[in-house]
């Protein structure tokens, strides 16, 4: 069996990275090698995982310093004797070795607004088209891996940002509820202000790193920030305004 | 297997710059040259040489300069382009794309994904003078305007002297239209507009006409950085081929034999 050189993050923040050689076979992934690495010279190696295919969202992780889930990287895309470095998610605090805490994430879950729905029809029973779920499936197939919450520079690199932005992963949220057919509190300002989308800078890393395929930035975030402006910023809708008010002064 | 301890200093706190072993920086990079030598031309091109280099020759004029009114009361140093430029300039600066491509190559906010930003502190567009990006609203309504008049100058650029014909540059000046009309209708904001800013499309016919649309202007926003670039490049070069005949350094090969 070929041999990779694993450069992996021990210990907590003041750790460091230790390099070990450790056989691999080309159909397997880097979280099999971990793996083969943790049942052999670092049986102490902390790192989360679940499913092994790409579903749980716990083996993310930082390969050659990109956001990654490990299960999802292919051996064979990497040549034999070559480092690779597996660092833990940056933004948030490291416990040990692979793993951090992730709790903050919990926490914005709590603060984003919950799904309230119309009133029901007058046979008590709640009617939406095929048509108008279509655009929220994409929001739903989020597997919580936080890693667009870790790519995002806007908490990365500014880490005072994060009382008052919510991240990528959460505006997944806010828009999957905002955009509901069934939302009743989609026009109310407290379903968009407060979370921090005008903090993002539209930069989509967010977008390149999710596993999951979903176009955060251009699905969720931009139609966001398009409904704060007809709240805010649109001319059409300011006239708009303006002459209702006059008729209702009549 | 053996293992080694080979990196005593910690990494961790700073991730350095990056561990990204890609070559991450060179997108940024092209984008930030690339956005460079448009900016460079188009200002020497239509802003400071706008009454001293041609640009309009037999049916073509330069999309720069489309449409020309008020050139006769101007005085001459005074570009006509001025009336003209600050709409397209306007909508590309707040454009959700160039956004993106200029914070990273420009203000490397960040330069790539994962790569450490240099800034000290950060409030993106949540401050002055950012939060001026929302006008991309305003600017939108602006370029919308500005399709018909491109559509008509490339039309009209096929009609010279009495007699339907084809040049190279009418050719250049209908793709100019057609690849504007892409970067136009694919827009963020046009989106929205359209049916984004819609929760529900079965309320009514209009509602349901509008989902289709929008299903069309989704497509063609998927691809909104290739329009960007296609519709910007071809502007610029339209421009410069149109100053190259009028300024008779080159010749437009067409159907009418010469403008001359
Ligand atoms: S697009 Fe916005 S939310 Fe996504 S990573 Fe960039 S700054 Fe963060
Ligand atoms: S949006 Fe994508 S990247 Fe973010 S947590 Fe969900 S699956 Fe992960
Ligand atoms: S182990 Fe479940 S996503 Fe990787
Ligand atoms: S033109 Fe690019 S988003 Fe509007």
């Amino acid at each position: 069996m070929p041999l990779v050189d694993l450069k992996v993050w021990r210990g907590d923040d003041n750790g460091e990275y230790i390099s070990y050689l450790v056989e691999y076979d080309e159909g397997e992934v880097i979280l099999d090698v971990v793996h083969r690495l943790q049942s052999t010279d670092a049986q102490d190696l902390a790192v989360r995982w679940n499913c092994k295919a790409g579903k749980c969202g716990s083996c993310s992780a930082e390969v050659n310093g990109k956001p990654s889930l490990m299960c999802m990287q292919r051996m064979v895309n990497f040549t034999p004797g070559e480092e690779i470095i597996i660092s833990p998610m940056k933004t948030f605090p490291l416990i040990k070795d692979l793993v951090t805490d992730v709790s903050w994430n919990y926490e914005n879950a709590r603060k984003v607004p919950a799904f309230s729905p119309k009133k029901v029809d007058t046979d008590g029973k709640h009617r939406m088209q095929q048509v108008d779920i279509e655009r929220g499936q994409e929001f739903h197939q989020c597997i919580e891996c936080y890693l667009c919450q870790d790519v995002c520079h806007v908490i990365r690199d500014h880490p005072e940002n994060k009382d008052n932005f919510v991240g990528p992963r959460f505006f997944v949220q806010i828009a999957s509820v905002n955009m509901h057919p069934l939302e009743s509190a989609s026009q109310k300002p407290s379903a968009l202000y407060g979370f921090g989308l005008d903090y993002c800078n539209i930069t989509k890393c967010c977008t390149e790193v999710c596993p999951a395929g979903i176009k955060i930035t251009d699905n969720a975030i931009i139609p966001l920030k398009e409904r704060l402006v007809d709240d805010k910023y649109d001319p059409v809708r300011w006239l708009g305004r303006i002459i209702s008010k006059g008729k209702s002064g009549k | 297997m053996v293992s080694q301890n080979t990196q005593t200093e910690s990494l961790f706190n700073r991730y350095a710059k990056t561990l990204r072993k890609d070559r991450w920086w060179l997108e940024p990079l092209l984008v930030g040259v690339g956005l460079f030598i448009f900016v460079m031309y188009s200002t020497v091109s239509a802003a400071l040489l706008g009454n001293y280099w041609p640009y309009e020759i037999g049916p073509y004029v330069s999309p720069f300069f489309e449409p020309l009114f008020y050139t006769d009361i101007l005085p001459k140093w005074v570009s006509p382009a001025i009336f003209i430029l600050w709409a397209p300039l306007s909508f590309r600066m707040t454009c959700y794309y160039y956004r993106r491509a200029y914070y990273r190559s420009y203000f490397l906010s960040p330069p790539a994904c994962a790569v450490q930003e240099p800034a000290d502190s950060y409030s993106g567009e949540s401050t002055v003078p950012l939060v001026v990006q929302n006008i991309h609203r305003f600017s939108m309504y602006g370029a919308l305007i500005f399709v018909p008049i491109l559509w008509n100058g490339a039309i009209r650029s096929f009609y010279w002297d009495g007699e339907i014909g084809i040049g190279i540059g009418s050719v250049l000046l209908l793709i100019n239209a057609f690849l504007l009309s892409g970067y136009t209708f694919g827009c963020h904001s046009f989106r929205h507009l359209i049916g984004g800013g819609l929760n529900s499309f079965t309320g009514s016919k209009y509602q349901l006409f509008r989902k289709k649309i929008w299903n069309i202007v989704t497509v063609i926003n998927s691809h909104h950085k290739y329009w960007a670039w296609s519709s910007l490049i071809v502007v610029g070069l339209s421009d410069l081929y149109v100053h190259m005949v009028a300024s008779e350094w080159i010749t437009d090969i067409n159907t009418w034999n010469s403008f001359f």
